[in-house]
């Protein structure tokens, strides 16, 4: 195009000409991040899990916040059926207990449940532990100033928070390992959890753990306290009961000082703290059978038992609707436990066909 | 900052809007100062008193000579009656004789505080070498950028001397000149006649300049990040582990380096000169398609343009038409034949030349050896040209498509080979790794996946080579057409914008940068 | 003048010394070639031709050289 044109639409041309090249930047770099970013389909699916809370519709009266002890140790459907909970888990990978306290206030700004439930394990970690740990539990957040404190909070050495606003900085590399779930997945993705249950239906007795090495100081760190305190307030200030618990799982080991720390705020703050270790024999859990990776986690038939016997715990102690008998509530959940059961049986299915599962976990892991 | 950090990236956007939006044109200089300023100041807070005394040296010798100079002249031409031929030669030799003591001074302190800060453990180390107790090394900070801006305040002194340039009476336009922050990291080195007007009256922002720059800037990054920074990761395995990769892995490190050298430092002239354009800042070009030159004197008269003219203009030329090198000229022609005798002096001049420009290169022996290498195979193809010119009489084959193509590609192998230098960084360990590309044969090895074994996987390979292969096709349309592509694709403004889109993708995705990747360091940083 | 075109001839004999006016920008002449030529002038014209006079202007064509001798001669 020519200047002769006339100088003013040769004017809108170059504009036009600018303004859709920005555009275009824009829209490829965002369009490329989607792309780029792990989307946690397949095998390690963790990362995918705090994401999905929002697109849950139900109102959950019971949070359950805390790491593997809780998103594969109670069946959030077993809790629906059995006594009508509407409950969520706010669970991820190794999640720490500022992510915990960040996903609450996260939460928060959603709905504000009847109970919290924290499972204590993570208390143990001070310190930031693992870039992909942290990547797995914070890149699902929604915006807000919750998801830029939990950043600052759990990087480790050589993360930059550029990295967390601008994904594809830190995932640009991938281009040389996408895979088929990466182009299927770049708009929608698939249920990984029944409101943040991770359900599995192998099994794998539990075996010999190895003994606890004796630790230098049993001190629980003073951060991870500071925002089990932090949470503490946080529900007071929303009327919300604040309640502690340790799964039932024997390893990673969970000392008797531990414990003794933890009972103690408890008391102090009058908050009830269960420890479920003690407890297995009247869960009913039986190890041979209820576990399905030699006793780290439970499988379905042991996240069962376990929601059935906290879920009488709650309903005895906390006020809590029945949402079985709330019909528009009732209708979402149908759709969970249809999910649910249909996840079971295909499980089922392949645990029959190969008596191993292929389409999830470590066998399904994609590289 | 490193050109490839995030806070450079953030520093020169804010910097380009400010300047634009904000600032009349005739204060525009006073923001770059403090733009070069700053950028100095984050780099380490002590630079700014070498760079500052560097140009307070320059800056003053330059009026006392400027004035001198004016003055008897003056005092000549007042005095024009009383003057015979004679004496007047006479006062004209003792007056400039001030006048060359002030250009000395401001020679020895400037070039004293580049020997001080970059040679000291240099000459300590080499000392050491002879010496059963060594000495300990001097910790001294060698300031970023010193041996570009002080050769850059050694041009404008030796310039003022000679009177071609006026002196800057205006300090800080002048520590502007010194310090001007997209040439501090690897050059250009810019000549004060060349970029003092265009730095002092910058033109305004204007579309064509503009997009120019940017596509530029985009166009260096995307070199350095996609091709030099990747690369460098398979150079460094071969090249640290060299008794592992001998024989034919030399060849590759050859090939890799000529690549990542030519992308890195290009491609960081690219980032300088486009943000200087941008800026409405012209700045000297330093490349000109040097990996098509015929011969290996082209090729320096192509590859860091401005350094190997400032060699020629500053050393060579006043070293060859001094008195003294005349009156050698004469002898060596009257007793060693015309032939041989006019080559004597200009070969004396080319060695200091190269010897100069090796230590210039870097504090260490590899530097040196480098350099007079250089000197020698300079030399070698000087003295072979005559049979060159019988051996074209006879058979024909000058100005061939083909013999063209030859030339290039023995001119490209014979650089490549001088280059293994600056990777093995060890003048022994080179010339045996040199050597065995002739008697170790595992050219089968490269070829059983071993390559993939450096750090390196296929599709690095992959990027890499397209990334290469475009930027040959962008170098050829440049020596074909004449001109930059850049220029051709913005008389078409939506392919243009096309471009500019795509470069930024691909190397935002398929740079080498973050966590996994190092950011290597410019090669030409610190000098 | 001539004497001038001789001492070019002698470097290159297949260049138009006569009529080219763009010896250093087409690279005809390279650094070597001035200095012979600085030194061929020294000896014959008696003229010492200094370092800052090196530059393209007074090199691209045998005119610019043979303005830049003649100023240097009235000197």
């Amino acid at each position: 195009m020519k200047k002769v044109k006339g100088f003013s639409l040769y004017k809108v041309y170059v504009v036009s000409c600018i303004v859709l090249g920005i555009a275009a930047a824009f829209f490829g770099l965002w369009f490329l991040q989607k792309l780029l970013v792990p989307k946690y389909q397949r095998g390690v699916v963790e990362g995918a899990m705090i994401a999905e809370y929002y697109d849950s519709e139900e109102p959950h009266e019971v949070i359950f916040l805390g790491d593997c002890e809780v998103y594969e140790n109670i069946s959030t459907v077993a809790l629906y059926r059995d006594y009508g909970i509407s409950s969520y888990i706010r669970g991820s990978a190794q999640q720490l207990t500022w992510q915990s306290y960040y996903l609450l206030e996260d939460t928060l700004r959603y709905e504000t449940p009847r109970v919290v439930v924290f499972n204590v394990l993570a208390l143990k970690y001070g310190e930031p532990q693992s870039e992909s740990y942290n990547r797995m539990t914070l890149d699902g957040m929604a915006w807000s100033s919750s998801k830029w404190n939990a950043i600052e909070a759990s990087m480790t050495e050589g993360e930059n928070m550029i990295d967390y606003v601008f994904p594809i900085l830190r995932y640009h590399s991938r281009w040389n390992e996408l895979t088929r779930t990466d182009f299927e997945h770049v708009f929608q993705r698939d249920r990984v959890t029944i409101n943040g249950y991770y359900m599995r239906t192998d099994i794998l007795p539990e075996a010999e753990f190895p003994s606890s090495m004796p630790l230098a100081d049993y001190t629980l760190p003073e951060t991870s306290m500071e925002y089990l305190e932090m949470m503490f307030d946080l529900c007071r200030e929303n009327d919300i009961e604040f309640v502690l618990i340790k799964a039932p799982t024997l390893y990673p080991y969970w000392y008797e000082e531990w414990d003794d720390q933890v009972r103690e705020f408890a008391d102090s703050h009058h908050i009830p703290y269960i420890n479920y270790i003690q407890l297995r024999d009247q869960i009913g859990l039986d190890m041979t059978t209820d576990t399905y990776d030699a006793g780290l986690h439970l499988n379905l038939a042991g996240a069962e038992k376990f929601a059935d016997y906290i879920g009488r715990y709650l309903v005895i102690n906390y006020d809590l609707t029945d949402y079985r008998e709330v019909p528009e509530v009732a209708r979402l959940w149908e759709d969970d436990i249809q999910f649910y059961d249909q996840l079971r049986d295909a499980q089922n299915a392949e645990l029959a066909e190969y008596g191993e599962l292929r389409s999830w976990g470590a066998n399904a892991i994609e590289n | 900052m490193l050109f490839t950090s995030l806070q450079f990236i953030v520093f020169i956007a804010v910097l380009t809007a400010v300047y634009h939006l904000f600032v009349p044109q005739n204060e525009k200089w006073g923001l770059l100062l403090i733009a070069s300023l700053a950028f100095y100041f984050f780099a380490d807070p002590r630079y700014l008193i070498f760079i500052g005394v560097t140009a307070f040296t320059a800056y003053v010798f330059a009026i006392l000579t400027e004035d001198y100079n004016s003055k008897r002249k003056a005092y000549l031409k007042a005095n024009k009656e009383s003057f015979d031929s004679e004496s007047k030669k006479k006062y004209k030799a003792t007056t400039a004789r001030v006048s060359k003591l002030f250009l000395a001074l401001a020679l020895i302190i400037n070039l004293g505080i580049l020997a001080a800060t970059k040679y000291t453990n240099f000459v300590i180390d080499t000392i050491n070498t002879w010496r059963t107790e060594p000495l300990s090394f001097v910790n001294i900070i060698i300031p970023m950028g010193i041996s570009f801006y002080t050769f850059q305040t050694v041009s404008y002194s030796i310039d003022i001397s000679r009177g071609t340039v006026k002196a800057q009476r205006n300090f800080w336009k002048f520590l502007l000149f010194t310090s001007f922050f997209p040439q501090l990291v690897q050059g250009p080195i810019s000549r004060y006649g060349d970029l003092s007007e265009t730095l002092y009256n910058p033109k305004p922002l204007e579309l064509r300049n503009f997009s120019l720059g940017l596509i530029r800037i985009l166009w260096g990054y995307f070199k350095k990040l996609v091709i030099a920074d990747r690369l460098v990761i398979g150079l460094k395995t071969l090249v640290e582990t060299p008794d592992e990769y001998k024989g034919a892995y030399v060849f590759v490190v050859m090939m890799l380096y000529a690549a990542q050298l030519y992308c890195d430092f290009t491609g960081g002239i690219d980032i300088t000169i486009g943000i200087a354009q941008t800026l409405g800042v012209t700045v000297k070009e330093n490349f000109d398609l040097p990996y098509f030159s015929k011969n290996i004197k082209e090729y320096w008269n192509r590859w860091h343009m401005t350094m190997g003219t400032w060699f020629t203009d500053y050393i060579f030329y006043p070293l060859s038409v001094s008195p003294t090198m005349l009156k050698l000229s004469k002898w060596s022609r009257q007793h060693l034949g015309n032939a041989i005798g006019k080559r004597v002096t200009v070969y004396i001049s080319c060695f200091c030349v190269w010897l100069a420009t090796g230590i210039w290169h870097g504090a260490a022996w590899h530097f040196v050896v480098w350099g007079l290498m250089n000197f020698v195979v300079i030399m070698a193809s000087q003295e072979l040209e005559p049979l060159y010119a019988k051996f074209h009489n006879k058979f024909g084959f000058k100005g061939k498509k083909w013999y063209s193509a030859f030339e290039i590609l023995r001119t490209f192998l014979l650089m490549s080979s001088l280059k293994l230098f600056d990777c093995y960084r060890d003048v022994g360990l080179t010339f045996k790794m040199f050597g065995s590309m002739f008697y170790t044969f595992n050219i089968g090895k490269l070829f059983n996946g071993s390559l993939l074994e450096l750090g390196l996987n296929k599709g690095d390979y992959w990027v890499a080579s397209i990334a290469l292969v475009i930027v040959f096709l962008v170098s050829l349309y440049k020596k074909l057409k004449g001109r930059e592509a850049r220029e051709m694709l913005f008389e078409k403004l939506p392919l243009f914008v096309l471009c500019a889109v795509c470069l930024l993708l691909a190397t935002v995705v398929f740079g080498a940068y973050g966590t996994g990747f190092d950011a290597s360091q410019f090669i030409y940083n610190q000098f | 003048m001539d004497e001038l075109i001789e001492i070019l001839q002698d470097l290159h004999s297949d260049v138009d010394f006569e009529t080219c006016t763009t010896l250093i920008d087409d690279k005809i002449l390279d650094s070597f070639d001035i200095v012979s030529i600085v030194s061929e002038v020294n000896d014959r014209f008696d003229v010492a031709i200094p370092a800052k006079e090196l530059i393209p202007e007074n090199f691209n064509s045998a005119a610019a050289l043979w303005a830049l001798i003649s100023r240097l001669e009235e000197d």
